[in-house]
This record gives structure tokens, C-alpha cells and sequence, in this order.
């Protein structure tokens, strides 16, 4: 019997929100194995929230959860103590809550198109793409104040209004991006390379992908429509027209490869900037705050009992919050889920039967934004040596180059 | 059974029917959001734990669910764990949203695992297990999974007893590797 090589990798990786220890064992090249270790990171967050902060504080603790998904943590919670505490948002706040969530998959997933290049040793693409992205945090900046955390939701409704002055700016960047989405489309679909890295790699079938629960763009590139935006109405998804993108939509046949999660990413892309227009075009006047005095808001959820769930559509996929008022200062029980949670499981059915060289485009693929593996120990006969980022990154480009020859 | 999608009213009556005397409550929670007021449908129900096997197998048997997560309360004599399934995903609007809580007590804190009929289980019992304290019977793989090795043993995050955190944050100091 052949011996197996047994390689970690992790956990710290630089750009990860989550990092990620993982455990591989090799026979030659091919991955047979793979095992993962999470959790460096937890920081007691749920714990905190449950025992020192009242609804309103745990909303900025809420969107530090995660930096990229920033805001789709203080949508499901607040529509968690919402649907607790019986709190109707009104219309206007819903719409643009929507905007501003799909602003964030607009950055969110032109990010992951970025570091996807970067993972299959395509830099220029990388400043392509990220040059792309600099359009919509300005224009987060413009509308909220900020670029990354946006501060905007609050229990009720959202704190800043969208108004007809911001309209003009709005869509001369959703026009943009119109235009930049053929550009994106060409260098990442049509490109001999890219389709030789990413077709037939890390695949996750549908049924494995219904049976591990894995969600978002990394289900849908699997066949699976799932989409909480479509499932269920919350927010002004409910109003909008909108369906489930899955890769048959382009190519007719859906693979559950990387390059499947890519044509989801990128038409979500596109969705998105028609989600805005929808809105602007849709959008009620009226309040965007179902009580604006934050003491007597306080009191009310003081007063509640109840207990409720927020789901919503990040950019990674469904998050859920689950939240129990007991009528005290602080929430009873604040549970928190995030997409990668239910994506770590799908990790192992992709990886196995793939090349070293393809962990961190596989890895990546579900967007952890699990990359910068930046440091791989191979223990070798019991004897271990450290092997940098780099030389696992060089590992993937010279398979690119190798490919292009 | 029939492909038919069922409204939460009619899953509610299915269920009662199906479980009768194990299910304690059910509750159907309806909202009604944005300028069309379309409704977003979720049922809670409060059930003997005896029955979330086959509570899983019913639901299989319209669809496979998705399982989201499984939340847990500290209520003092027992721990209540709350399933979150959604069924008829995929569907335009008709997701109903699932919240199965059961209870089990403090003294047998023990609970059969559901991986063998969903997979995707796996991590959220093992942070069960970790945080709560409670035992997943059957469980494929019962390593921690978010604690570190040399978190403490017998202390649970997310009690609220004295097998809780609430010393170690205090007295911090206190606390020794293992």
C-alpha cells in the first residue's frame, strides 16, 4: 500500500475574514483526504451580545461579524428582533435596505473575481477587477458616509434616507457597471487559461450540494436554487422581478465546477445593478424609521417577549440569525450563522481528487476568501517543513503557465 | 405524498395529525412585507424529542430540507434546541421556514444525531455539543470544532448554570492550560 503524505495548511491566512486549518492527505499529487479545523477566531461575539448589549448595541458588534458581508448581518438580525418583537419596517426603509445590500454583493463579488485571478496567477486581472470595484465604495461613501461599514440599518428601518439628489450618481455607476460587465464577462469566461484552470475542478454535485446544506452562489453554480431573495419575501425582494441564476442560464448545462461559480458570480453582478434600478424606479416615499426616538424604541424591545428568525441573502450565501426576547435589557439567545459555516462541508467532496496546485482556487471558490494559505507545513516521514504562501501561490501559477504552453 | 405545495396552515394540520399527543405547540408565523405585501410564512413548533427523527423523515418525504442551524436556550431545568429547517426552497416565495424546538433535560442531556439523514448536520452538532453540553448520540465525528484543545473541560459557553462561562470570564486568571 502506497503511503500518503499528510499536508497542513493554515490557519492563518492574511485576507480571511475565517481562518481555516486544513489537513490534507496526499498520494503523489492528488488530494485523498481532507480534514478541517475552524475556529481560531471565535470571539465569544453570541456570547457578548447575550450578556452585556441590548438590541441596539449588538447592531455595530453585528456588522463587524464580517467585513465583506457587513451588511447582510445587521439585515438578518434586525429582522430577527423585527419578526420578534413585532416591529413593522416601513416601505421606504425596506427599498433601501435592498439598495444598499445589493451595492455590497456588487463589491463583494468583483472582489472574489479578483482574488480568484490572483489565485491562478492572473495580477493584471486582479487590478482590473479591483480598479472596477472602486466605483461602487464610492459610491457606498456617497450614500452612507462610508465605504466599508455602513452603519445604515437600525432596528425598524435604516438610518439614512436615499433620496432624489443621490438618484443621478446611483445610476451613473449602475450604468458603469453595465458597461464593465461585457469586460469582465470576456476576460473571465472566454479565456482559454482560465476555462483550463477552472473547468472540471472542484466539483460539487447538486446532490451533494442539497445534502451538505451548502448555500449561496456556491449551491446555485451546483444547480440547486436556492436564493433566499427568491424563496421568501423579505425586505422589497418580495415586490421586485427576480429569479434564481444558475450557470445553465448562460452555457445551458450546469457542471458545479469553479467555472460555473464564476458565471453565477458574475451574472449576480449583473442582477444586482437591475435590483437597484428596479428600486429606483419603485420606490415609495413615507418613513424610513419605524420609531425614530431611540429611547422609546429601546423600551419597546425592552418590553418584548418572543422570539424570531432574520434570513437573508449575503453575497456568500443565506445568513440566519436567531434571536429570544425575554422582556430584558439584553436578548436571551442571539445565534448567529454565516454562509461559510454551511460551505465548509461541501469543501471536502471538491478537493478530493484535485491537484495541490488547485486548493487555492478550490478553496477560494466558495468565496472564504480562503487564499492567502500563507503558510503549509508538509510532514514528510514524520518530519515537518514549513512551506510559505508563496510557494504554494507559485505552485498554482507555474500550473497556469504550464497550461498556456 | 403529494407534490403539492402546502401552505403553512396545511403543514400545520399534517403535522398535528401525523405526531399526534408529541407536539406540544404550533405556531404559524405570517409577515407581510414591501408595497405588495407579499407573505413570508414560517411555522414553529414545540415537539417531544422523540420525534425529531422521524419529524426529519417526514419532511424528507416533501422535500429535503435545508437545515440552517440548530440554536440552543438555556431554560434553567432543561436545554432547548431549536432545529431551523426551510422546505420548498426553489420555489418563488413559498419558502416556509421550520423551527422545531425540543427539550432535553439537564440530568441526560442527550440527543440522537440526524447526520445520517442530513449530512450537512455534522458541524452544527458538533458546536452543540461544545457550547451546550449536550450529547449527540450516534454522532460521526465528535471532535470541538470552534473551542480550542485547551479550552477547559465541562464548561459551556452558552449555559447559563454554573457549568457556564461566567467564573473563567471573571477570574480569568484562574484559568489553566490543560
Amino acid at each position: 500500500m502506497k503511503t500518503c503524505y499528510s499536508i497542513p495548511i493554515g490557519p492563518v491566512h492574511p485576507a480571511l475574514k475565517e481562518p481555516v486549518m486544513f489537513e490534507f492527505e496526499i498520494d503523489g499529487e492528488r488530494i485523498v483526504n481532507v480534514d478541517f479545523k475552524v475556529g481560531h477566531v471565535h470571539r465569544g461575539i453570541e456570547w457578548l451580545g447575550m450578556h452585556h448589549k441590548n438590541p441596539l448595541q449588538i447592531l455595530p458588534i453585528a456588522e463587524r461579524i464580517c467585513g465583506i458581508c457587513n451588511i447582510s448581518h445587521p439585515f438578518a438580525f434586525c429582522i430577527a428582533v423585527e419578526n420578534a418583537a413585532g416591529i413593522d419596517v416601513p416601505d421606504r426603509a425596506q427599498y433601501i435596505r435592498t439598495i444598499i445590500a445589493e451595492l455590497e454583493r456588487i463589491h463583494s463579488h468583483i472582489l472574489w473575481a479578483g482574488v480568484a485571478a490572483h489565485e491562478i496567477g492572473f495580477d493584471s486581472v486582479l487590478y482590473l477587477t479591483w480598479r472596477i470595484r472602486e466605483s461602487v465604495l464610492d459610491l457606498m461613501e456617497y450614500l452612507t458616509g462610508n465605504r466599508i461599514t455602513k452603519a445604515t440599518f437600525t432596528i425598524g428601518g435604516v438610518r439614512r434616507d436615499i433620496t432624489k439628489d443621490h438618484y443621478p450618481k446611483i445610476r451613473k455607476t449602475m450604468d458603469f457597471y453595465k458597461e464593465s460587465f461585457d469586460k469582465l464577462k470576456h476576460v473571465f469566461l472566454d479565456d482559454k487559461t482560465v476555462q483550463l484552470r477552472t473547468r472540471d475542478c472542484g466539483i460539487l454535485t447538486k446532490e451533494d450540494a442539497i445534502k451538505l446544506c451548502a448555500v449561496g452562489p456556491t449551491t446555485r453554480a451546483s444547480g440547486v436554487k436556492k436564493d433566499v431573495r427568491v424563496d421568501q419575501a423579505y425586505a422589497a425582494y418580495g415586490d421586485l422581478d427576480i429569479d434564481y441564476i444558475t450557470p445553465d442560464i448562460l452555457t445551458g448545462e450546469v457542471k458545479g465546477d469553479v467555472y460555473d461559480r464564476i458565471i453565477v458570480r458574475l451574472l449576480e453582478v449583473k442582477q444586482s445593478v437591475e435590483i437597484i434600478e428596479q428600486c429606483l424606479d419603485n420606490m415609495p416615499s413615507g418613513d424610513i424609521m419605524a420609531e425614530p426616538k431611540v429611547a422609546k424604541l429601546l423600551a419597546i424591545l425592552r418590553k418584548a417577549v418572543g422570539e424570531g428568525i432574520g434570513r437573508a441573502e449575503a453575497p456568500r450565501g443565506e445568513v440566519i440569525h436567531y434571536v429570544k426576547l425575554t422582556g430584558q435589557e439584553t436578548p436571551y439567545t442571539w445565534k448567529v450563522r454565516a454562509p461559510t459555516y454551511n460551505n465548509l462541508m461541501p469543501w471536502i467532496p471538491m478537493l478530493k481528487g484535485e491537484q495541490i496546485a488547485d486548493i487555492p482556487i478550490v478553496a477560494a471558490s466558495t468565496d472564504p476568501c480562503l487564499s492567502c494559505t500563507n503558510r503549509v507545513a508538509i510532514v514528510r516521514d514524520g518530519r515537518e517543513q514549513i512551506v510559505t504562501h508563496e510557494y504554494l501561490h507559485k505552485l498554482s501559477v507555474e500550473k497556469t503557465r504550464r497550461l498556456m504552453r | 405524498m403529494t407534490s403539492k405545495v402546502l401552505s403553512s396552515e396545511e403543514l400545520a394540520e399534517q403535522i398535528k395529525e401525523r405526531f399526534k399527543g408529541k407536539i406540544k405547540e404550533v405556531k404559524i408565523e405570517k409577515r407581510a412585507v414591501g408595497v405588495k405585501k407579499k407573505e413570508r410564512e414560517t411555522l414553529w413548533i414545540k415537539a417531544d424529542k422523540d420525534i425529531l427523527k422521524d419529524f426529519v423523515k417526514y419532511l424528507m418525504e416533501i422535500e429535503f430540507p435545508h437545515l440552517a442551524i440548530i440554536s440552543g436556550n438555556d431554560l434553567g431545568k432543561t436545554i432547548e434546541l431549536v432545529y431551523h429547517f426551510s422546505i420548498y426552497y426553489g420555489r418563488k416565495l413559498r419558502e416556509v421556514s421550520i423551527n422545531l424546538s425540543v427539550e432535553v433535560s439537564k440530568e441526560n442531556p442527550v440527543i440522537p444525531t440526524i447526520c445520517d439523514l442530513i449530512p450537512g448536520a455534522l458541524i452544527t452538532e458538533r458546536e452543540k455539543q461544545e457550547m451546550l453540553g449536550v450529547k449527540i448520540e450516534g454522532i460521526p465525528d465528535g471532535r470541538r470544532i470552534f473551542l480550542s484543545d485547551d479550552f477547559p473541560e465541562g464548561v459551556y459557553p452558552w449555559r447559563r448554570d454554573e457549568t457556564g462561562p461566567d467564573k473563567m470570564v471573571r477570574d480569568l486568571y484562574e484559568v489553566k492550560e490543560e
